[in-house]
């Protein structure tokens, strides 16, 4: 009986197994393999190409350019069409850029080490810096960056640090070192927020031990591990997008913030960021092309618009967020209580997450083992 | 018609019946063959090979996926699942069964209603709904405003395993009353009657005829609440603030942030496997009882 | 008697717990307040918000579009595999592959999907979602038709056959107005499970798409937003009323049918 039916049953199995197989192998050609990550080639670009054949796609974190730059960049540069797609986190933008086919996307918003991490599998067009004449706004500074040194693939669109961001009518004493989120004293136990994003996550633990935000040491991971875990009983969250929220709602009292994201303008003026004094991190988010676009000459003229004065001080103005375009900032009053007046060289003291290879397994796994437990 | 006019002349009954089958089982056949039976061999067969630095796989031979499942994170994050999708299956069952029982009794046009009644919020945008519950339990938020008014609280009630566990029941306590209520709904009232006659008190009645005789109707609905359950990640995230990871949480992340397709795949396996086996057992169970 | 008095206990409580969400979300959305949780005052302001909302707007629209489509795939293959199974075959594997898509977990779906797409270089957008809610929803169409023909009366389509009709024709002229009902009920069933779905739209859609539930989903991941209150109420009253004229029209049909 049981063989009847298992003979049966095994041509369908093995037809689908076949079948499997088959796609598997079509498709097999096009997968990567580890090592002989292509670099980007130059390709060559028209610099009189006619744009309005052209028309982009670009996915960026929700709310962070104008919202009327599609319409803006349609007028300007005569595309004939612009559209905007949104992600929550980096980790999203890097599942719609490397799930397989055509991303359909031509320029993308991705944080530093994320656009090193899509230039070694070869998903980036290098910049053309001849189609891109504003690079000439940025601050030297941006052109040091250690994840892309001399912006090779990548242009920065903002940049700044990770401290603790906290309600001065909340706490009994301001927060000066990591240690104040990581060991909470009792008015702070269950309203304190970290970071979901791996190397972010770790931040606060890494400084506070004085690691490098780049090491993959086993050791040094492992005790990080044991400092988190202690943190985790005495956290509210962990939250990458609305600490903000919650700590107006004050259902927070400190939370890990990147600068801009610190709603330090509240009109009720009762909350502050801080860098804490054992150091932090220089994120960068940047702009990067990607090798499967077909509007190449598009996507670096949208780049160069982003770059006018006019239109990248936006970012500074209405999200806050500090941008390392020099004629820009230039431009832009600084509010009392923002963070906009914190000066380039003073944000490269903080440390530049770059992208570590296999090594960056380890931080996925200390991630999920901080949130198993 | 074509086909019809060109079949009827040569064949035979038997054949006409095998065109027949063809003709409406090949096209639905031909679509879940590809867009289901490949798709899982595919994740079945990526499991022996080797992770891609960015998603994808490298063909080359590797058991490694299952032996990392054997680490305790791994095993103790699908034991945490257990429990949870366990616990959620008890209060639906605790909550659920003497609703069921309640609506089997009621008049027939009440028994519409209140069965819409259970099964209407089930057909709401789910998200929407957990929504909801962040709203009634946040800090802030109104249960606790509540307490708050008689002077108690403010409770930590969002963003832990029991915030989780409220939400998993709330999502899936319908599919708990149905097959209960078809269960109850189905026995003889003479059974009862008889048993009543015979002197058993009420209690007794139920423990010695319906509750035996519902058990099916049990089974079916502990599978339908425990297997949405255990597969969840949804929930976790919004109402356990990111510090309770669940099997779905641990697959999710595996392909969209770690980009490691092979163990991913290993793991998704791995809770197909769990939920097999529930099936075989709650098959056997019901057969027995 | 007295016995169920005590049931009203757990099932008000159930019935209050499974409701008190719902009032809240549906009051809260005429707050005219900014706080989503404090009432100051009745408002329509958040429904004019939303309104004004495109990625809203634009998700309403593609779920719509995903529903439709899929709902087209899933009637139309679930009905002829259901008549297949049914009447054509005996095997009972082919059975069970019919009900795989139901009782597997999204999850498992999607991330099968997820692969096979990559793998064969699709370039995602609304139609791959179109595709993968057609494999579920095809599983529900084909067991609620199931049912169906399980009641209908298998001599009539004998004596169609025995007075020369061939397959095709004894479905379209005996099967399939036998089947109505259970074909709208099936159809209603996808097109509401299609509309809701959220986690292998999340997994299949294209870069440049979002449906609702995604929309929904990535608001709330950056704040608790009064106008989502105000989106909440919208659908429940679509699907309140969906569920309750789906009701009627089943009734209705199966009236029909016994007449």
């Amino acid at each position: 009986m049981f063989r009847i039916r298992f003979t049966r049953r095994l041509p369908a199995v093995a037809v689908v197994a076949g079948l499997a197989l088959a796609v598997a192998a079509c498709g097999g050609g096009s997968t990567d393999s580890p090592g002989a990550a292509p670099r980007a080639t130059a390709e060559q670009l028209n610099p009189n190409a006619d744009l309005s054949k052209q028309s982009i796609n670009v996915t960026v974190w929700d709310g962070y350019t104008p919202k009327e730059l599609p319409e803006k960049v349609k007028q300007k540069l005569k595309v004939a069409d612009m559209k905007i797609a949104v992600h929550a986190t980096n980790e999203e933008a890097m599942t719609k850029l490397t799930a397989g086919g055509d991303s359909g996307i031509d320029v993308a918003f991705v944080s530093g080490q994320y656009a090193q991490a899509l230039n070694e599998q070869g998903l980036l067009e290098p910049i053309h810096p001849e189609l891109i004449p504003n690079l000439s706004n940025l601050y030297p500074e941006a052109t040091q960056l250690s994840y892309d040194k001399g912006n090779r693939y990548s242009v920065p669109y903002t940049w700044g640090t990770t401290g603790i961001c906290y309600r001065t009518d909340l706490v009994k004493s301001p927060p000066t070192s990591w240690n104040d989120i990581l060991k909470p004293p009792s008015w702070a136990d269950k309203k304190v927020t970290m970071m979901t994003t791996e190397r972010w996550l770790a931040l606060p633990a890494l400084k506070a031990l004085g690691y490098s935000v780049n090491t993959d040491k086993d050791d040094e991971i492992a005790k990080v591990k044991d400092l988190l875990l202690q943190a985790k009983p005495h956290l509210l969250g962990y939250d990458d997008t609305t600490f903000g929220d919650k700590l107006k709602s004050g259902e927070a009292v400190m939370v890990v913030a990147w600068d801009g994201w610190c709603p330090t303008t509240d009109p009720k003026k009762n909350i502050k960021f801080v860098v804490p004094k054992e150091g932090s991190d220089l994120w960068v988010d940047t702009m990067v092309i990607m090798k499967s676009s077909k509007n190449k000459e598009a996507a670096h003229a949208l780049i160069n618009y982003i770059l006018d004065p006019e239109i990248h001080s936006w970012a500074a103005s209405n999200i806050n967020y500090k941008v390392p375009n020099k004629a820009a900032m230039d431009k832009v009053e600084v509010p009392e209580g923002s963070l906009l007046g914190i000066k380039p060289a003073e944000l490269l003291n903080g440390e530049s997450i770059i992208d570590l290879g296999q090594g960056s397994v380890k931080y996925t796994r200390l991630s999920s083992e901080v949130t198993a437990q | 018609m074509k086909a019809e006019v060109a079949a009827r002349p040569a064949s035979p009954p038997r054949g006409r019946h095998r065109l027949g089958a063809f003709v409406f089982l090949a096209p639905g056949l031909t679509y879940l063959i590809v867009l289901l039976l490949v798709p899982l061999a595919l994740v079945l067969s990526y499991v022996f090979f080797q992770r891609g630095r960015f998603g994808g796989v490298v063909y080359e031979f590797t058991t490694e996926n299952f032996t990392r499942l054997a680490d305790p994170l791994y095993l103790g994050v699908v034991g945490g699942s257990l429990k949870i999708a366990a616990l959620t299956t008890l209060i639906a069952l605790a909550f659920g069964y003497p609703t069921a029982y309640l609506i089997a009794q009621l008049p027939r046009k009440w028994k519409t209603i209140a069965l819409i009644a259970i099964v209407l919020p089930f057909w709401t945008n789910f998200i929407i709904r957990m929504y909801a519950w962040i709203i009634l339990l946040n800090g802030p938020g109104l249960i606790n405003s509540g307490f708050e008014a008689v002077g108690l609280g403010p409770f930590e009630l969002l963003y832990n395993q029991g915030a989780i566990i409220t939400g998993l029941v709330y999502s899936y306590l319908p599919l708990m009353v149905l097959p209960l209520y078809a269960a109850i709904e189905r026995l003889d009232p003479q059974l009862r009657e008889a048993s009543a006659n015979l002197g058993a008190s009420g209690f007794t009645t139920f423990r010695k005829v319906t509750l035996p005789l519902t058990v099916p109707g049990v089974l079916t609905g502990c599978l339908f609440v425990f297997v949405p359950s255990f597969a969840n990640f949804v929930i976790p995230e919004m109402l356990g603030g990111g510090k309770t990871l669940m099997v779905g949480n641990l697959i999710r992340n595996e392909f969209l942030k770690a980009r490691d397709w092979p163990f991913g795949s290993a793991l998704a396996l791995a809770l197909v496997a769990v939920l097999v086996l529930l099936l075989v057992a709650q098959a056997w169970a019901a057969r027995r009882a | 008697m007295r016995r169920s008095r005590l049931l009203h206990i757990p099932f008000w409580a159930t019935l209050v717990f499974l409701y008190a969400p719902i009032v809240v979300l549906v009051v809260m959305s005429f707050n005219s307040g900014e706080s989503a949780y404090t009432y100051e005052g009745f408002s329509l302001k958040w429904y004019g918000v939303l309104a004004q909302n495109e990625r809203v707007m634009d998700g309403l629209v593609n779920t719509l579009i995903v529903a439709a489509g899929s709902t087209v795939v899933a009637t139309v293959l679930g009905t002829m595999l259901a008549v297949g199974l049914a009447r054509h075959t005996r095997s009972r594997t082919l059975d069970a592959l019919a009900l795989l898509p139901a009782v597997l977990p999204d999850l498992v779906l999607a991330i099968g999907l997820l692969v096979f797409y990559g793998l064969i270089q699709l370039t995602l957008g609304v139609y791959s979602v179109i595709l993968a809610h057609g494999v579920f929803s095809m599983a529900f169409v084909a067991a609620v038709v199931r049912t169906r023909l399980a009641g209908a009366d298998p001599s009539l389509e004998e004596a169609s056959r025995d007075l020369g009709a061939g397959p095709v024709t004894t479905f379209m002229k005996v099967t399939l107005p036998q089947l109505v009902p259970g074909v709208v009920a099936g159809a209603l069933l996808a097109f509401t499970l299609s509309l809701d779905e959220f986690v292998i739209a999340f997994f299949t859609i294209g870069n440049l798409e979002q449906t609702l539930p995604i929309v929904i989903y990535s608001m709330i991941r950056f704040g608790v937003e009064p106008q989502i209150n105000a989106l909440g109420a919208i659908l429940l009253l679509v699907s309140f009323t969906a569920v309750i004229v789906g009701q009627r029209m089943t009734k209705i049909g199966e009236a029909r049918a016994q007449d």
